[in-house]
């Protein structure tokens, strides 16, 4: 007891943060040199930066805050949008309370940045909607604490929200409360999420089918899904589109007309579906084909033991290149611009055509480019944490 | 094995072939449908409609002589009639002309308002109208498939568009392409010829990148030109010092001068490259919407030189003037040869103003982009706009 007093501790420049720094940025003098240069870039560059971001005109944002966020939505049907977004949260909530700490961390990262903005806009307006879905998050969230045997009743609702969202934004026609809006007024951030929603939903399925169908030892089948597989992806998306918006009205009768939104989802959904498919392939075939032996050994038919066996393993092992396939997805929605859809991307280029914000690109582009990595960092952590709880790779 | 998947290897290559070439002679079989169509309208509209109007028009007005029979509707109008909206194919991102206004979320600008006058044409509704936003390549495409009912985004009229994309229903604005140079640099530059050497930053892929070759070597002056994907970077550039002059549009120039730092250093050489005649366009194969697409435009230019606007229309209702009369409907039964409403010129007026105003509301000395009207005035008052009259 009484010698501890007397031990001498290591010199100060070697533990600490004069220790730590000593080691990493200072210890051989071309180090020293290296860090100080660093520094001086970083001031230089970042200095600048911080300068712009201090000074640059804001308001073309905060003030076109709703086109950015939904387009040409008439504004006084914008709760619909809301609607969706608190039912979206309900369940995000009753996610976060089945799931492990993962969902925990981004269901409540999404509460706590829906209270910072409606703190924000407390001034403005419009905050009801903000603490609203905090309150949606938070009353999901106990309602199924605890309550693992949810899940599946969760997933379910997930699926018939997702129906119940088409409905609530598209309304009903000559109907007072719930008045049709064309799919042409569906736009900005409400629209980059449907395309990527839609085209993440149903190319899933039509991607695992196709994988099937290649791997099938019937010819047509397996023949019509590798041509289907090398022809889409012989072509980029923007061909797609295209051909989606330009080329397939001049086929059809003029009374036949498509929803353009609609066209644009099925060539997103058909795209992807081609990558889907060659990614789930690659995880069928690192099933070792002595887990099909054995189930059939037991008496499985083909059908069990491709549901039960098969697609369980392989689709644990492709979650990452699925995961950037859709992180891919989202992104390349903003093609969609091209085609003349008001995603986020055209509706920012339409802010900087409003002649008081001439020349205002940084500002937009930035903010738009912020938006999009918020959600594909999302996306990224949530399969990272996946894979871990998962066992991915080790297992 | 092998000879099964060779076969329906064949077979497929088969079905490929007769699906590719089985589209090829549908463009033109909507068309031929279309024709037969024309035709059993008018075999159905005409006498029911023959029936109708004599009654209204010949107690109204005595002049049996002036009773023309109501216009046949083409197919592309009666469809417009029955879907209860107009679409129109708009620009989204170009200033003044088209873009979405910050407080309503809905298009707005000089191209815009022509849909709308036309909207109100035909339903009395500004709102009865969808917009297509489409980009410079897919308007061409976007007419000729009639996709859009109206092409209205700031479209030169070429002879070739004209015979391959639809009809141009007029100029809603003379363009032309000019020179910007920094005055301060160059004070003594005023002529092509004096940009001997020059550098000159030009947006490529356009018209104006041609246009701009086409008119130094007429000049025989050698120049350097330095190519950018788009406006933004071609103007930025500009203003950085990559070059000693910028070329495109008058109308664009004056926009982007006004964002330049500062600005009245900048002066547009007094010289105009080419002519750039900008106009809405309908798709080929229905004269009577055509008709009433080309007349909205023309009611909206002489309703301006009648001095008719949106605030003085219901007064005007009472002018003793025969043009004002006729223009509004009061007297004679014009619109009965172009399917309208009696009143659908009051209607567009009051709803959009006319020429003059939506000209001021979008690009005039009020807004940002304060463009003068220059050849755009008049041709009463020293410009070009010039439209047929209203007998």
């Amino acid at each position: 007891m009484t010698t501890t007093a007397e031990t001498i501790g290591p010199p100060r420049t070697s533990v600490g943060a004069l220790g730590w720094l000593k080691r990493n940025l200072f210890s051989p003098w071309y180090n020293a040199l290296l860090s100080l240069i660093s520094v001086w870039l970083i001031y230089s560059v970042g200095g600048q930066t911080v300068q712009w971001a201090l000074t640059a005109r804001w308001e073309v944002i905060t003030s076109n805050l709703r086109l950015f966020m939904v387009g040409s939505f008439p504004p006084d049907q914008v709760w619909r949008v809301w609607l969706v977004v608190t039912l979206a949260s309900l369940l995000a909530g009753m996610s976060g309370g089945i799931g492990g700490r993962t969902a925990r961390n981004i269901v409540f990262s999404l509460a706590a940045s829906f209270g910072l903005f409606g703190v924000l806009s407390l001034a403005g307006g419009g905050y009801e909607w903000h603490f609203a879905n905090v309150l949606a998050i938070g009353a999901g969230y106990l309602l199924t604490r605890g309550r693992a045997q949810w899940g599946r009743w969760v997933a379910l609702a997930w699926l018939l929200a997702f129906f119940l969202t088409l409905f609530i934004l598209y309304g009903i026609e000559k109907n007072e409360w719930l008045p049709l809006i064309g799919t042409d007024r569906w736009g900005g951030l409400l629209l980059t999420f449907l395309l990527s929603i839609v085209g993440i939903v149903f190319s899933f399925p039509l991607g695992v089918l196709l994988a099937l169908g290649r791997r099938s030892r019937m010819p047509m089948i397996s023949l019509f899904s590798t041509l289907y597989i090398e022809i889409v992806r012989g072509v980029p998306l923007v061909t797609v589109l295209f051909i989606a918006q330009i080329m397939v009205p001049l086929f059809l009768p003029e009374e036949m007309r498509l929803d353009r939104i609609m066209r644009a989802m099925a060539g997103v959904t058909l795209f992807a579906a081609a990558y889907m498919a060659e990614n789930v392939r690659g995880g069928l075939q690192a099933v070792p084909s002595g887990q099909v032996e054995a189930a059939h050994a037991l008496g499985l038919s083909d059908t069990l033991v491709t549901v039960f066996i098969v697609l369980p393993q392989a689709l644990r092992v492709v979650i990452p290149p699925i995961v950037s396939l859709f992180i891919g997805l989202f992104k390349d929605t903003t093609l969609v611009a091209i085609v003349g859809l008001l995603d986020l991307l055209a509706v920012g280029k339409s802010v900087l055509a409003q002649p008081e914000f001439l020349g205002l690109q940084k500002e937009v582009y930035v903010f738009v480019a912020g938006v999009f990595f918020i959600f594909c960092y999302v996306m990224s952590y949530a399969s990272y944490r996946l894979e871990i709880a998962l066992g991915v790779g080790k297992r | 094995m092998k000879k099964l998947v060779l076969v329906s290897m064949f077979v497929l290559v088969a079905l490929i072939v007769v699906a590719c070439s089985a589209p090829a002679p549908a463009p033109s079989a909507p068309q031929v449908v279309k024709e037969t169509v024309v035709v059993k309208e008018t075999v159905i509209v005409q006498p029911t409609a023959a029936a109708k109007a004599p009654e209204p028009t010949k107690p109204a007005v005595a002049a049996p002589t002036a009773a023309p029979a109501p216009v046949a509707l083409g197919a592309r109008f009666t469809a417009i009639k029955s879907r209860g909206k107009v679409i129109c194919g708009s620009n989204d991102q170009v200033p003044g002309f088209g873009f979405l206004d910050k407080a309503t979320g809905q298009f707005t600008g000089f191209d815009v308002d022509f849909c709308k006058a036309l909207a109100v044409a035909v339903f009395g509704d500004a709102k009865a109208i969808e917009f297509r936003p489409v980009n410079a390549a897919q308007r061409g495409p976007a007419l000729q498939t009639g996709e859009i009912d109206v092409l209205a985004r700031n479209t030169t009229w070429t002879v070739s568009r004209d015979a391959t994309w639809g009809l141009f229903v007029g100029v809603n604005f003379y363009d032309g392409q000019g020179m910007m140079v920094d005055g301060k640099k160059y004070p003594t530059v005023k002529t092509l010829k004096d940009l001997k050497d020059a550098s000159v930053c030009v947006q490529t892929g356009t018209t104006t990148e041609l246009n701009l070759s086409d008119r130094f070597r007429e000049e025989g002056v050698t120049f350097k030109p330095v190519v950018f994907d788009t406006a933004d970077a071609t103007f930025a550039a500009y203003q950085g010092g990559r070059c000693d002059a910028v070329t495109t549009d008058i109308s664009g120039l004056v926009a982007r001068r006004s964002l330049l730092n500062v600005p009245a250093d900048h002066k547009i050489l007094d010289v105009v490259m080419s002519k750039e005649p900008l106009g809405p366009a309908v798709p080929l194969g229905d004269a009577s919407w055509y008709n009433v697409a080309k007349w909205t435009l023309f009611a909206l230019i002489n309703a301006e030189e009648l001095g008719v606007d949106s605030k003085n229309v219901d007064q005007m209702l009472t002018s003793k003037n025969p043009d004002v009369q006729r223009l509004l409907g009061v007297t004679g039964d014009l619109h009965t040869g172009l399917g309208l409403s009696k009143d659908w010129v009051v209607k567009v007026i009051k709803a959009v103003g006319n020429y003059g105003e939506i000209y001021d509301r979008n690009l005039g000395p009020n807004t940002p982009l304060k463009m003068d009207r220059g050849i755009n005035k008049l041709w009463s008052k020293g410009g070009i706009m010039y439209a047929p009259p209203f007998r």
